[in-house]
């Protein structure tokens, strides 16, 4: 497939994703970004363009919206999404430490590394109780170690095939 | 007939919940999936009834190998016996959490059978004017943190006129608007999340009990998206709402017309502040508004717009129910009604504590939360979230009021209480906090969006300086730019946590002549 066919095909899929949106919404720039990501586990480079034409605004609104938002992804997530809590409430119960020893674990297993992308760390994930807290795609793991976060990835490559 | 109460709850599935229903199941026993009753350190909590309405019996820390060898049995040393008189439940007085961890969250009839939808009747039944003074009266003040009193709140809205959406003719349709503020993102929080995913009708109820008394015809429900469970409970909510005309056109056959929506977040902290939250709902960044005006006059899309917590929506439905009165005759001074604490971090019985304001952080920390998890020393409690100050252990006999705790320079916040143990570097603490401001100012205002950089430096420089007395000078200095030239409480509140671990641990910050701790 040619590259200009490609954007055409991407440039549809995104107009049919947010079309629906923009007629029945307010204020849907942030509405149109998540549809995109929610489709394509990321919003692709030539997306932004086409929310600025249907939703009327400038590229810059877009592309102000599109940077602010931290859940919002330049581009293609890892197979499986790992975070670690990295407020306060784990803090207290040794997350800091637990980052550490999933890098590690990351370092040494480069399979792991390459689904997980190893982390990106999260500011809370209402799992203070039960903290070093975790999610795995969209589960939460409590009293996270180790042994149980490669657990959970396992389950999520399971739940994959 | 026997019924097993297993908790669905995504902290009770982080824990391994999920597994435990299944093997009931597979076992061929009838399980009643529940929230949680928020005694975390009992995660996973199966209970046992003669029926579904009976007196339950319960097992801390089931694990689904457990049930598979056997079925839980009153000789287990997990058994708890009767679970209400279980000492931390015996003592709270739940009215937000009335039903959590009771019900089947999801079940309308279960949600009726124990008491739901009381508190919408009694509201249809009085004139709205009547309804906003009953909040009034009780006392009820904004639970996210600001302490704001709901029923002026109200009674603002109440008198304004509907409007059209900014930019919309004028002809077009004239709104207001119910805001629930479900972006609870503040570290040692979890009672949002745990109400929404174990009674989500309580706080649809409570919306609609908002909407007839100030005349509002839409509600959202901001919702932040690292609460998946959450999400997928409310959503599914809504809709048996809707099937039951609990929401829509003529709730309760009345006249009233209210239908609700779930906006999810972006993974920003600022879209807390109820006027940043109202930017990201319009659909742009999450940017605090200068105030006036007001959001109860010119809020969600320029119309009045009532904004509040999920806990204090979701007090509303068991104040009209059980009445002002005696809501207002709990708690101390202007702090009036309960507060849903919340036990985190290194505690040993963390979770939910539904009480009265007045009780001491002493009480719920060693009482109730009986020390740390790890055994060791209490060395400092951050109460209200990662904005709110440290308190050094010998000072937690404060009483947990919104009064009671300014009076000693600290906050309620949203009710977290974040445990720390003697192995914590307050110096690094304090560093977190300006880490924090800086990964989550929206950058509208200068002494925040620089100001934070400038706080981890100048910390850095302060643990390597040969002159600390000078460099702690400038910290202090930073950090009352910070509180008075910030435009809301992200920038302006970060110097808590920052100077009330200096000040009370000035130990942990002289570390002369060491480098840095790495970021």
């Amino acid at each position: 497939m040619s590259e200009k066919t490609a954007d055409a095909g991407l440039a549809d899929t995104v107009r049919g994703l947010i079309t629906p949106i923009v007629a029945v919404e307010a204020g849907p720039v942030l509405l149109c970004l998540q549809a995109v990501q929610q489709h394509y586990g990321y919003v692709p480079e030539g997306a932004v363009a086409v929310v600025t034409d249907v939703c009327n605004v400038t590229r810059a609104d877009v592309h102000g919206v599109f940077s602010y938002y931290s859940d919002l992804k330049k581009a293609p997530p890892p197979a499986i999404s790992v975070r670690l809590c990295a407020a306060e409430a784990c803090q207290a119960v040794g997350g800091r430490a637990l980052a550490a020893a999933w890098r590690e674990a990351c370092e040494k297993d480069p399979g792991l590394a390459a689904d997980t992308g190893i982390d990106e760390p999260v500011f809370c994930l209402g799992n203070c109780a039960l903290g070093p807290a975790a999610m795995v795609d969209d589960k939460l793991v409590g009293c996270a170690d180790v042994a149980r976060l490669k657990a959970a990835v396992d389950a999520a490559r399971e739940a994959a095939l | 007939m026997t019924v097993w109460f297993v908790p669905r709850d995504a902290a009770a599935q982080s824990v391994g919940a999920q597994q435990v229903a299944e093997a009931l199941e597979a076992r061929g026993e009838t399980v009643v999936r529940t929230g949680s009753r928020g005694l975390l350190w009992l995660e996973p909590l199966v209970e046992r009834a003669e029926s579904r309405t009976g007196t339950r019996v319960g097992w801390g820390n089931v694990t689904a190998e457990n049930i598979t060898a056997a079925l839980p049995a009153e000789s287990d040393p997990g058994y708890l016996g009767e679970v209400e008189a279980i000492d931390y439940l015996a003592c709270q007085e739940r009215w937000i959490y009335q039903r959590v961890g009771i019900i089947d969250p999801l079940d309308p009839e279960d949600y009726l059978a124990h008491g739901g939808l009381s508190g919408l009747r009694r509201a249809l039944a009085m004139t709205p004017e009547a309804v906003v003074e009953e909040v009034f009266a009780s006392g009820l003040r904004g639970r996210g943190g600001a302490g704001f009193p709901t029923g002026i709140k109200w009674r603002t809205v109440a008198q304004q006129d509907a409007a059209v959406h900014v930019g919309d003719p004028v002809d077009a349709s004239r709104h207001k608007y119910i805001c629930v503020n479900a972006d609870e993102g503040d570290s040692g929080t979890f009672a949002d999340r745990m109400l929404m995913e174990g009674d989500p009708f309580c706080l649809l109820e409570g919306m609609a009990i908002a909407a007839y008394a100030v005349g509002a015809d839409r509600g959202v429900v901001y919702l932040r998206s690292e609460y998946p469970a959450a999400i997928a409970v409310l959503s599914e909510a809504i809709k048996t709402a809707r099937e039951r005309g609990w929401l829509g056109q003529g709730i309760l056959d009345s006249s009233c017309d209210f239908d609700v929506t779930i906006r999810v977040g972006a993974g920003s902290y600022v879209c807390g502040e109820e006027t940043a939250m109202l930017e990201s709902l319009e659909g742009r960044r999450g940017m605090v508004r200068a105030k006036p005006p007001l959001p109860a006059i010119e809020g969600l899309f320029g119309t009045p717009t009532v904004i509040n917590n999920v806990l204090t929506i979701a007090s509303v439905p068991s104040i009209l129910d059980r009445g002002a009165e005696s809501y207002a005759a709990l708690g101390q001074e202007r702090s009036k009604g309960t507060q849903v604490f919340q036990l985190a971090g290194n505690i040993a019985r963390g979770g939910i504590v539904e009480l009265a304001f007045g009780v001491t952080a002493q009480s719920l920390i060693h009482e109730l939360g009986q020390g740390t998890r790890s055994g060791r020393p209490v060395k400092a409690v951050q109460l209200g979230g990662p904005l709110g100050a440290y308190l050094s252990a010998d000072a937690l006999e404060v009483p947990m009021a919104y009064e009671a705790l300014a009076a000693e320079g600290c906050m309620l916040g949203h009710g977290g209480i974040v445990v720390f143990d003697d192995t914590v570097d307050m110096a690094e603490q304090a560093r977190f906090a300006m880490e924090f401001c800086v990964e989550e100012s929206c950058g509208k205002c200068t002494p925040c969006r620089i100001g934070a950089v400038r706080g981890v430096e100048v910390i850095d420089g302060l643990l390597a300086s040969d002159a600390p007395a000078e460099a702690e000078q400038l910290l202090r200095d930073l950090c009352d730019v910070m509180t008075q030239g910030s435009l809301c409480a992200m920038g302006g509140l970060t110097p808590q946590p920052v100077l009330s671990a200096l000040n009370q641990f000035p130990e942990d910050f002289k570390r002369h002549g060491m480098k840095p701790p790495a970021a």
